[in-house]
This record gives structure tokens, C-alpha cells and sequence, in this order.
């Protein structure tokens, strides 16, 4: 793949900010926007749109059509079995939170118990925590190592009793970059008894993802940082799983009929969708998918792992740099902190020259404390970074440095 | 323009010198009024002390704050500024305080004012707004009475 290709495809890339070219680095927040992903939101609005799923006219046929291939889109990016393990949901947060409800509440047992990772984002702990004050589930964190990669050995003792209903754990740290290892966390879960949801957030971005080779039960991940737009996100679980779990939100859309006494559900994934979906986000996904596939992940993943060597090896050699998470399997999000400087003022100094980087909390805070730290400055990549704003970002940070010191 | 011009536009000698070497950083131990104030966002802590002399005449402050360069300075001349005023009237400078670092505008022959100027550059970063306004919060907080403030 040819980098200055890409980047002739993402519109805002050509800014300026503060007088600077922006150099973005804060992919892992949320990916800029190709212009195939604009253009089939826009041509949507313009020329084919009605509501989804119910209209028997020709507007809401169309729109249908185009709408639902987004599910076929996912379903055969993530190799499901089928277009109906696909469940649309607001982000990955909002799948979190469904399973948290549907299959937390709604199948786990009070007294079982699910295990997380001591590096989750807030999205894949406060849910839990609410079924477990809720419903009486149990929630128990397997620790990280120091390197920041999961603790294997404790994470096995934590399955041992029997009692583990679900683990639900990041397949990429949005911090440290660790990529967990899914296929065995999937395999032990499942020795022991447990089902598997992994949060693929930052994971789907770099990698393909294949649920069934991995085993996994659920898999989740939100569509604006896999350039497509804000407002959907994606769940695909096994149907067993889906069929067995009760609805979550209830609406229009999800039942089958409704009278006053009693209501029926619309068979899955329909059950899981109430109400109005996103449709032009769905359609705006779609093409995001089909961008990402056309460049193909095999390719994306070695500019990726280019791209974190060189950032490695470069901002390592600044003085007064930490450096958080030295995982043997690590991608394009790098967390750090300068001695002299606080990260926010990092960040500013930094965006004065143009490049954007996220600083804070990263909304990992038991994460941030387990490093010791209240915040770091993060930078992470996308398809569209170069080794240039890499170079960037680098010599800048080498000023700011001397500017504190 | 060059690098350093560029960052002094916000960061100051004199944020850099009071962020690095606070003059007031440290807890008062004798105090009328204390509050902390915090900013969920990002993490920035600090707690605010404050004595007065007979009446209401801020006689001493004193701060401890877990932050970034221009929360610490903001606090330190935060404390001078605010030396022998009246609560009416550091409340009346808080309130000048925020519209500054809002708008970057230092209303002309206000001497107390000026001395916190070197603060308005935040007007160009919202997002650091917060940072320079959040021991002001907490004074406030300390003034009303109420023991905990957010910059949110």
C-alpha cells in the first residue's frame, strides 16, 4: 500500500492547524474519515433515504437494502457464520453494556462471576459493575505484568473455581497497545467453562479478526475508529448466545407483535435493535468496510507494525521519556510521559505544532494507577500515518523536553 | 516564528518559573477555610487553605495541587492576587479571572488583574481553560463554605 495515496483519500488531512499541516495522531480516539465513507452518507441523504424496515415503498426499499449490507459487510469482515450473529448497537460501549444487561443479567446466575482485565477502558467495567450490584455477579480483575501484557497464570486462577460465567477482556489495550492473546484466552475460558466477549475497539482497526478461528463469543468494536462514521457500532455474538439472551432496550423494530398484555420478540438480531437504527452510519460503515478491505489488513498491519518499530525506537531515545507497555505483541497506540513536563502540557506544546495527541486518563483510570501515573500522553496511528509525522512528533517532543527542563 | 516564541505565547516565563518553584505550595497549618477541587477530566487535584485576619481580609493561602504547569502557576498567582482582599471582593476577581481566560482579554488599568495576564493565553485552548480556572474553583468553594469544587 502506498501511504500518499491513502492520504489523498481522507479530505481533512490536507488542514492546517495553528498554522502548522496537521499531523493527527489520535486515531485511537477516533479515525478520520475517507472520502468514499463522506460521499456514501452524503449520496444517501441526497438521493435514497427513508426509514428502515418497514416502509413498502421504494425510497425505504432501497434504503433498506443499503442499510443491511453494512451487516453482510460485517459479518464477512469478522468471518461470522452468518449476518444474523450481527447485532448493531450505538458504539462498543453500547455492546458492552447490552451483554452486561442481556446476558449478564438475563442468563449469568448471581454468584457467578466475570473476569476483566487490569487494562480495560471504563466501557468494560462499569457495566459489570452495575449487573454486579444489580444481580449479584461477581467481578474480578486479572492482573497485568509489568511489561503491561495479561498475566496468564493468574488469569487460569481465576477461572479455576468453576464459578467464571463470562471473561470479557480488550483485545488491544487503548493505552499500552498490548494485543492479548484471544485464541488462548478463548481455549482456557472455554476449558473452564466460561464464555468470551473480547472488546475489539482498537484490535479491528489493525488486524483481521476472525471470531470463529479465535472461538470467541462475543466481539465488539465501534465503527468511527475504523474511519467510518460516529453512532454504530458492532456485536457480533454466536446465535446460540443471542437466542438464549433476553432483549435490552425495548421499542419498534424488535418485536414481533405487541398487545397490551403480553409482547413477542422479532427473531435475532432484530430482538437486540429497537427503535429507528443509524441508518446513514450503517450505509457510512459499509464503506468504510469496503475501504478497509480493498487496502486489505495483511497490508495495513505491517505499515502498522512499521510504524510502532519506528516510533519505538524513536521516542525511545528522548531523554527523560516513559515509555508504558513493552508487550511482546504491541501495536500503533503508545503511551508515554516526559520527567520534566505534565502530559497536558505535553499536549499542548505539541498541538501548537500542529500534532494531535490525546493526554489524560484515556478513561483507564484503575489502569493509570496500576502504572503509577494520573495521566499519560498518547500517540497512535492510523492507515494514514507516515514515518514523517512519526519523525514529527519525535523532534518536537525532544524541545518540549528541553523547553521544561 | 520559532519554536520557542511559539510556546511562550502560552507558557510564560512566569507560568514556567511558578508551575516549576510555587512560592504557596504547601498546607497551611493554621486555616479558616479549605476546599479541593478536581477536574474528572483529565485528574488535575488541588486543595486550596486559606486564613484571614480580623474580618474578612485574606491574610494567607496556601496550596498543595497534582497537575500540569498552568494549574500550578494559576493557583501560585492565584494566592498573591487574591492577599488582603475581601471575600465580595475575591469573588468579584474570580469572576474577572474567568471572563479573561475566556475571552484573553486583560481589562486595561486593572493591576490585579495584569498580574494574572500571563494566564489569558489559555483563551486559545477551551480545553485548558479548566486548568487555569480550577484553584479558583476550589477558593471559591473554600469562600462559600462547601468543601469540594469541580472544574467541570
Amino acid at each position: 500500500m502506498n501511504v500518499d495515496d491513502i492520504r489523498k483519500d481522507f479530505p481533512i488531512l490536507g488542514q492546517t492547524i495553528r498554522g502548522k499541516p496537521l499531523v493527527f495522531l489520535d486515531s485511537a480516539a477516533s479515525a478520520q474519515k475517507p472520502r468514499a465513507v463522506i460521499d456514501a452518507m452524503r449520496n444517501a441523504m441526497e438521493t435514497q433515504y427513508a426509514n428502515v424496515h418497514r416502509g413498502l415503498h421504494w425510497m425505504s426499499e432501497r434504503t433498506t437494502e443499503a442499510y443491511e449490507a453494512c451487516r453482510d459487510a460485517a459479518a464477512a469482515l469478522m468471518n461470522a457464520e452468518s449476518r444474523e450473529e450481527i447485532v448493531f448497537t450505538g458504539n462498543s460501549t453500547g455492546a458492552l453494556n447490552l451483554v452486561a444487561h442481556s446476558y449478564g443479567r438475563g442468563v449469568l446466575k448471581p454468584g457467578q462471576a466475570v473476569v476483566i482485565s487490569g487494562m480495560e477502558h471504563h466501557s468494560n467495567i462499569v457495566p459489570w459493575q452495575m449487573a454486579r450490584d444489580a444481580h449479584g455477579i461477581e467481578l474480578r480483575v486479572a492482573p497485568i505484568t509489568d511489561s503491561g501484557e495479561l498475566d496468564m497464570t493468574a488469569f487460569e486462577a481465576l477461572l479455576q473455581d468453576g464459578k467464571v460465567g463470562l471473561v470479557s477482556m480488550t483485545h488491544m489495550s487503548n493505552v499500552l497497545g498490548t494485543y492479548t492473546p484471544a485464541a488462548r484466552i478463548a481455549a482456557l475460558a472455554h476449558q473452564y467453562g466460561a464464555k468470551v466477549l473480547f472488546d475489539g475497539s482498537q484490535a479491528i482497526v489493525h488486524r483481521a479478526i476472525d471470531v470463529r478461528a479465535l472461538d470467541a463469543d462475543f466481539y465488539c468494536w465501534t465503527g468511527h475508529k475504523l474511519y467510518g462514521p460516529t453512532g454504530i457500532g458492532v456485536l457480533y455474538a454466536k446465535r446460540e448466545m443471542l437466542e438464549q439472551m433476553p432483549p435490552f432496550l425495548g421499542g419498534g423494530d424488535m418485536i414481533s407483535s405487541v398487545s397490551y398484555e403480553k409482547s413477542t420478540w422479532a427473531r435475532v438480531p432484530h430482538k437486540f435493535e429497537a427503535g429507528t437504527p443509524a441508518i446513514l452510519e450503517g450505509i457510512g460503515l459499509k464503506a468504510a468496510i469496503d475501504y478497509v478491505q480493498a487496502i486489505g489488513f495483511e497490508a495495513m498491519a505491517a505499515h502498522e507494525a512499521s510504524l510502532t518499530e519506528h516510533a519505538m525506537a524513536r521516542l525511545s531515545q528522548i531523554e527523560g521519556i516513559r515509555i508504558f507497555g513493552q508487550a511482546q505483541d504491541r501495536g500503533g497506540v503508545i503511551s508515554f510521559a516526559l520527567d520534566k513536563a505534565h502530559s497536558h502540557d505535553v499536549a499542548t506544546l505539541l498541538d501548537r505544532q500542529g500534532i494531535a495527541v490525546r493526554a489524560g486518563h484515556h478513561c483507564a483510570e484503575p489502569l493509570m494507577r496500576r502504572l503509577g501515573v494520573d495521566s499519560t500522553a498518547r500517540a497512535s496511528f492510523g492507515v494514514y500515518t507516515t514515518h514523517a509525522e512519526i519523525d514529527a512528533l519525535a523532534d518536537t517532543l525532544t524541545r518540549v523536553r528541553e523547553f521544561f527542563a | 516564528m520559532s519554536f520557542a516564541d511559539e510556546v511562550r505565547e502560552l507558557y510564560q516565563e512566569v507560568i514556567l518559573d511558578r508551575g516549576r518553584k510555587p512560592r504557596h505550595g504547601q498546607r497551611l497549618a493554621a486555616f479558616d477555610a479549605t476546599a479541593k477541587g478536581d477536574n474528572p477530566m483529565c485528574g488535575d487535584r488541588v486543595q486550596v487553605w486559606v486564613k484571614f485576619d480580623s474580618g474578612d481580609t485574606i491574610s494567607e493561602t496556601g496550596f498543595e495541587a497534582r497537575g500540569c504547569a498552568i494549574s500550578i502557576a494559576s493557583a501560585d498567582l492565584m494566592a498573591d492576587a487574591i492577599q488582603g482582599r475581601g471575600k465580595a471582593d475575591t469573588k468579584a476577581l474570580f469572576d474577572s479571572f474567568v471572563a479573561m481566560v475566556r475571552t484573553g482579554v486583560c481589562p486595561e488599568h486593572d493591576t490585579v488583574l495584569e498580574q494574572l495576564a500571563p494566564l489569558s493565553g489559555v483563551h486559545e485552548y477551551p480545553s485548558r481553560v479548566k486548568c487555569a480556572t480550577l484553584p479558583w474553583h476550589a477558593l471559591n468553594a473554600a469562600l462559600e463554605g462547601t468543601r469540594e469544587a469541580s472544574s467541570e
